[in-house]
């Protein structure tokens, strides 16, 4: 048994820290603000140039003033704080966030990172993700281990165009929780019922 | 000298010319100078280059000035929630420079204070670091970005007083002020001008010593992705 969407959510919100300031990325990322743990209080960092993000809105009381890097509207809390872009992109590039939990394509294990074009696929642009994962203290990707052909997505190098060279610290699949090492990829955990050999059964990269 | 203009063709008068380089603000729909943008359609001032994060969608925003061919080159971090854009990109009408998201907003904050270029970490090794120059600081290496100087800076801002002082609201700040002040000339509109004295100076987000032109109007203020949660039931 693998774990599921909201498990490779949960498993990634023990990442967190009290007192810190994380950026989240769009997808699965997102679902982790749902199980921050308890006593841990984070402060979610929008790059849109906003801190303290809270929940949607409820349905009626959206502001076009106010949204998310997604371009989804959401609501403010008593310690937001609004910026401008360059600001914004000031603490991301100068290592104020703390983390920054992001989706992946694909990823080397030299911690190399590619999650901004798909190739075949219309290429819309890197956004923030370049930003980010060169300037955020510590970068967690949480992925499927393997794409929908089934082949592995944590590679002995990208394939596809990279978003940051030797960036990622900590990967979190399906099937469990890996850490890019200087030695190289290192099993730190593997989900419930699932074993060591299956996780390298399924991942192309080299697991020391 | 006077800066509030009666309508945003009035403040684009005699300003606009082919082939200049534009600086605009906002994010995605959040904080576009919608009004501005309607006039530099009106004018037909063609071959534009616009540096602004997004390209607008079909039909509003910068859509509106890329459906009337407008634009001969973008310069922005994410597009394509615009079919007219990904038609002229793929057939080659339409120039596109990929900026990462940071490092367009420090271009354009750095080419308004006068600094024509800066190191930076982002796009190391990526596609972006092609053809720029890398720099070894305290062994790290970072690339060589340009500062953005254009010609004019169109910018939308909730208040201004008669002076230019302006200041945002919420998430509708975001590249408003960078652009704002890498313009030579920069117009900016607004929901609402006051008289002097009654913005708080303290809490001035962008001085109106970088505002030329001022207009205020009704906006649109479209939302591109409408989400709520309902609320629980008592």
């Amino acid at each position: 048994m693998a774990w599921d969407r909201n498990q490779m959510a949960a498993r990634a919100a023990l990442e967190l820290e009290d007192g810190t300031y994380v950026n989240l990325g769009i997808g699965i990322p997102t679902l982790v603000s749902n199980f921050i743990p308890e006593g841990v209080s984070v402060t979610l960092q929008s790059e849109n140039g906003m801190l303290g993000m809270g929940p949607f809105p409820y349905e009626g009381e959206e502001d076009p003033d106010l949204i998310n890097a997604g371009k989804q509207t959401i609501t403010e809390l008593p310690n937001t704080v609004y910026f401008d872009s360059a600001q914004s992109f000031g603490m991301i590039r100068g290592g104020k966030i703390a983390m920054a939990i992001l989706g992946a394509m694909e990823v080397a294990e030299n911690g190399d990172l590619a999650n901004w074009m798909i190739l075949g696929k219309l290429v819309k642009g890197m956004g923030g993700a370049m930003d980010l994962v060169a300037g955020v203290g510590r970068v967690v990707v949480v992925m499927d281990h393997t794409n929908k052909h089934g082949e592995s997505k944590v590679l002995k190098s990208c394939t596809l165009p990279i978003t940051g060279k030797g960036v990622v610290d900590r990967i979190i699949t399906n099937l469990g929780v890996i850490d890019v090492t200087h030695k190289g990829l290192h099993i730190v955990e593997c989900a419930e019922g699932v074993t060591r050999e299956e996780i390298i059964a399924a991942t192309e990269a080299t697991i020391v | 000298m006077k800066k509030i203009y009666g309508s945003a063709e009035e403040a684009l008068h005699g300003i606009l010319n082919d082939g200049m380089l534009i600086a605009a603000g906002g994010f995605g729909l959040c904080g576009i100078p919608e009004l501005l943008i309607d006039a530099i359609v009106k004018s037909g001032v063609k071959d534009l280059t616009v540096a602004s994060n997004n390209a607008g969608v079909d039909n509003f925003g910068l859509g509106k000035l890329l459906a009337t061919r407008q634009i001969k080159k973008m310069m922005s971090s994410y597009v394509g929630e615009n079919a007219e854009f990904m038609r002229q990109y793929l057939s080659g009408e339409l120039e596109l420079e990929f900026n990462p998201q940071g490092t367009l907003a420090e271009r354009m904050r750095a080419g308004g204070c006068g600094i024509p270029g800066f190191y930076t970490q982002t796009g190391v090794g990526t596609q972006i670091a092609e053809g720029k120059e890398v720099k070894v600081f305290n062994g790290k290496e970072y690339i060589l970005e340009e500062g953005i100087f254009a010609d004019i800076s169109i910018v939308k801002a909730w208040k201004a007083d008669e002076t230019g002082n302006a200041i945002f609201r919420k998430t509708a700040r975001n590249f408003n002020p960078p652009a704002a002040t890498c313009g030579k000339i920069c117009i900016i509109e607004v929901e609402e001008i006051v008289p002097v004295g009654s913005l708080d100076p303290d809490a001035i987000h962008l001085p109106g010593i970088y505002v030329h032109r001022l207009i205020q109007g009704e906006h649109e203020k479209r939302i591109e992705q409408r989400t709520t949660r309902k609320k629980e039931s008592a």
